[in-house]
């Protein structure tokens, strides 16, 4: 059943949303995926601009607007979307109303931003006893830093994970993308279900604090417990050294250059690595055979002389995977049982990669302005309730309707005296 | 420093027993499962997990009990020997299943082909069992047999075509720390306490199937969605986003030697009135000849990003390279951390780029909570790790048991199931 029969694994679940850009939004369109009914909440009297994401490319065509922002709709697909001016009375009134006949509250705006609207859980909770509420923010609701704000690369950069991320002798390559954007929605998507089991269990509701500084500190596990065992710092003369693998010892294991693909860019590149010296071996056939003598160096033959001889055997490597492209070469050493693979390009992965179709990855779902366009699927399958996504992004208000008058039981005069007075 | 979780505490997840079958690919989503309370039984073969054998070890002396990266990812579980070669071994594995709410494994071992259990009959017998099954390609793919790891998963998934260097003579990176598996298990988690949800509502159970590739995939922001939306491709730029079009730096050197990320630099007017400021506080206003733009800067009538970018504006163009220089000029005389905590009381998004243990000692993150001290008998010595990825209020993270020597609790986990 590929992406259109509405998964009922939490169609039982409403979530009342204030999430945005990627780091918020994330986590909830993962729920909505499986079916959850998530209600996000946008400020009419700046159309939506709290997520600075809305309107921002890339677009699917010339049109430029809030409503045709490329990573607006990618990170709210299957969201129902409802304007609201929580700074009015009759916006808090009906906010209030909405918080009634929700499971959960989300948000990740910077500290502090809800409790100056009066909403903190203990408001929260006065208007539904069980309440959960999440907040997703950088450095989280306490502590000294509690104040300062953070995107995706200030997440990374003071956890570890830009430091982290480079090769000898240069400075930190960072992640080149807010891969804590990303993983701080997950595990506030955890973190929100964590609750609901428990609410599920006694019938209590709770705050949750996610700060996405501390996802990220947890990523390096082994590396922080050599430090605080054996002393050992990461920020020691020759490291880090990302691109070789320190835990376990392997080598080779690196990425190289290879022969570029005739019509596509002027470089590409190929990730090797022998897990053991079984690997090695059929690697070293795999070059022996291609003439590369040099392979047969009884030297290499366990790990300790390859370690020892890292730089000159990724030198001579580095030579044999200029013969071919990228995936010439990753595909005769798979054959031989050694881990290989293209760097592959977003195009190469997404469209000509079989397992992309395999997985059923990129759905198309239809957004209202900006038409079929593709997104970001989910990366697993559930045999008896699996995901859907079929439409995009809400356009601002494009549930207004639905969210106020069937559920909330507003009428339609009173609905559109609201929108005349700017409330919604 | 936290000690350890209040053992009579409830946690959110202790009505839980899981089967871990599986290797390291999958012991991070067997982590997650434990810090929350779940019963989680890690099966291991007689000779015990691989990752039992990697680096770094205690006191670098190797040994299978002396792990760090096993210890690591194996917090609070618990630990039983089983040899699915041996099929005597058939009933006991069928009673601990019928004992398990969650099964996750990475295709591994093959329990079920190898004990010669029939998989259909173990879910119909069991309808609220939740079986999740973390592969490389997703189980049933037709690159599921291919050797990979987790640098190749990076490689095939999208990490490492976006992160490196402006110098494209330097290859790509792949970011430290597994995260390839990482995120492979990260889906996993959430998986899992998916059905577990539709579990607590309808009482079904049922089989998940989790693609670590796909995984990377739709881990790779502006990587996917610029090519989805505008079949256009992002290059990689050192410290900074992939960009379809090259960008400003954004990573500065301090005067100790160590790195910022600066985030978005001085770009409204106010900012350009507190980059004044910061720079008249540090006594280097006569440092910088531009700083008199920045006044003119904080005098602008709001305008728009575009107007600068377009790049015919010489007045704000000006404006924008003097909140720049300022900027370096002062990198170049505070260090990276004095740079970070300034920038941040006025207010600007800016990182101090820590390494991971200055960012385990960082007061913030002591003050958080992040030092955890668990008690190794063995060794006689308190270990501290990293501490909750979030911190619920209620039926909170924690790390209930140091992790399990080897087949430690075989005997209690047999006896325990008659």
């Amino acid at each position: 059943m590929p992406h259109h029969v509405k998964s009922q694994a939490l169609s039982h679940l409403r979530i009342c949303d204030f999430t945005g850009q990627l780091a918020g939004a994330g986590a909830t369109k993962f729920m909505a995926a499986f079916g959850a009914e998530v209600i996000r909440i946008e400020d009419p009297s700046n159309h939506g601009r709290w997520d600075i994401l809305r309107g921002m490319p890339p677009y699917v065509d010339d049109r430029r607007g809030p409503e045709l922002g490329g990573p607006f709709n990618n990170h709210n697909v299957g969201k129902l979307g409802i304007s609201l001016n929580i700074k009015t009375e009759k916006g808090r009134e009906l906010f209030e109303r909405l918080v009634a006949i929700s499971d959960c509250v989300t948000e990740n705006f910077s500290s502090g931003v809800m409790r100056s609207w009066g909403y903190d859980y203990d408001a929260l909770k006065e208007i539904r006893e069980d309440i959960i509420y999440v907040s997703n923010c950088g450095f989280g609701h306490s502590g000294p830093y509690e104040k300062f704000k953070t995107w995706g690369p200030i997440v990374q950069a003071t956890s570890g994970l830009t430091m982290s991320s480079a090769i000898p002798d240069q400075p930190p390559a960072g992640w080149g993308y807010s891969y804590m954007d990303h993983t701080g929605a997950y595990f506030m998507a955890m973190a929100i279900m964590l609750a609901i089991h428990h609410r599920n269990r006694t019938g209590e509701g709770q705050y949750v604090d996610v700060a996405a500084t501390e996802a990220a500190l947890t990523l390096n596990g082994p590396v922080l417990l050599d430090y605080t065992v054996n002393g050992r710092p990461l920020r020691r003369e020759g490291f880090p050294d990302a691109n070789h693998s320190q835990f376990p010892a392997m080598a080779p294991h690196n990425i190289y250059a290879a022969q570029p693909i005739p019509g596509s860019f002027d470089e590409a590149w190929i990730a090797i690595a022998c897990r053991n010296d079984e690997d090695w071996h059929a690697m070293r056939d795999v070059l022996v055979a291609d003439g590369c003598d040099w392979a047969a160096n009884d030297d290499y033959g366990q790990l300790g002389g390859r370690l020892a001889a890292q730089d000159e055997l990724d030198s001579r490597i580095g030579e044999w995977c200029m013969r071919r492209d990228p995936f010439q070469s990753a595909e005769l050493l798979r054959e031989a049982g050694v881990p290989a693979n293209a760097v592959q390009t977003p195009e190469q992965r997404i469209d000509q990669d079989v397992n992309s179709a395999e997985a059923q990855l990129w759905p198309t779902i239809r957004q209202a302005e900006m038409g079929r366009v593709r997104v970001d699927g989910i990366p697993a399958h559930f045999t008896k309730t699996d995901w859907s996504m079929t439409r995009g992004a809400a356009v601002l208000g494009e549930d207004n309707d639905y969210v106020y008058g069937e559920l909330l039981g507003l009428s339609r005069d009173e609905i559109a005296g609201l929108h005349e007075e700017g409330v919604i | 420093m936290t000690t350890n979780s209040n053992p009579l505490a409830m946690m959110a997840l202790d009505d839980l027993r899981v089967l871990e079958i599986g290797d390291e690919r999958g012991a991070w989503c067997g982590k997650l499962l434990a810090d929350m309370g779940a019963d989680v039984i890690k099966i291991e073969p007689p000779e015990g997990d691989p990752s039992r054998q990697y680096e770094p070890f205690v006191d670098d002396e190797p040994h299978h009990e002396r792990s760090l990266f096993f210890w690591y990812y194996n917090t609070s579980k618990r630990s039983v020997v089983m040899d699915f070669n041996d099929r005597s071994n058939a009933d006991a594995f069928l009673k601990l299943v019928e004992s398990a709410d969650i099964i996750f494994d990475t295709n591994t071992y093959d329990p079920v082909g190898r004990l010669g259990v029939d998989y259909q009959q173990i879910m119909s017998d069991n309808p609220g069992l939740i079986w999740c099954t973390i592969t490389n390609f997703g189980f049933g793919s037709s690159r599921d047999d291919e050797p990979q790891i987790d640098l190749t998963l990076a490689a095939n998934g999208g990490f490492a075509w976006m992160n490196g260097y402006d110098d494209h003579s330097l290859p790509p990176v792949r970011g430290g720390g597994q995260q390839a598996y990482h995120t492979g298990s990260n889906y996993a988690f959430m998986s899992i306490l998916t059905a577990l949800l539709h579990r607590d509502a309808t009482g079904v159970g049922q089989h998940i199937n989790v693609n670590i590739n796909a995984s990377v995939n739709v881990t790779t922001e502006a990587g996917s969605y610029s090519w989805l939306v505008s079949h256009s491709t992002v290059q990689r730029q050192t410290g900074r986003h992939a960009g379809v079009a090259p960008s400003m730096p954004s990573q500065i050197m301090c005067a100790d030697g160590r790195y910022v990320n600066t985030g978005i630099p001085p770009r409204r007017p106010a900012e350009f009135g507190l980059c004044y400021r910061w720079l008249e506080d540090e006594g280097l206003l006569d440092q910088l000849p531009e700083a008199a733009l920045l006044l003119v800067g904080a005098e602008l009538e709001s305008f728009s990003l575009a107007d600068v970018f377009r790049g015919d504006n010489e007045e704000l163009l000006a404006i924008f390279g003097a909140g720049r220089e300022a900027f370096d000029l002062l990198a170049s005389k505070l260090t990276a951390y004095e740079f970070f905590t300034k920038a941040q009381n006025f207010g600007f998004q800016v990182g101090v780029i820590h390494s991971p243990e200055e960012a385990l000692e960082d007061p913030h993150f002591v003050d958080r909570g992040m030092q955890v001290a668990v008690e190794h008998p063995e060794l006689g010595r308190e270990v501290i790790y990293p501490g909750a990825p979030y911190q619920l209020t209620k039926g909170s993270w924690g790390i209930t048991r140091r992790p399990p020597l080897l087949g430690e609790h075989t005997d209690e986990v047999l006896s325990e199931l008659g």
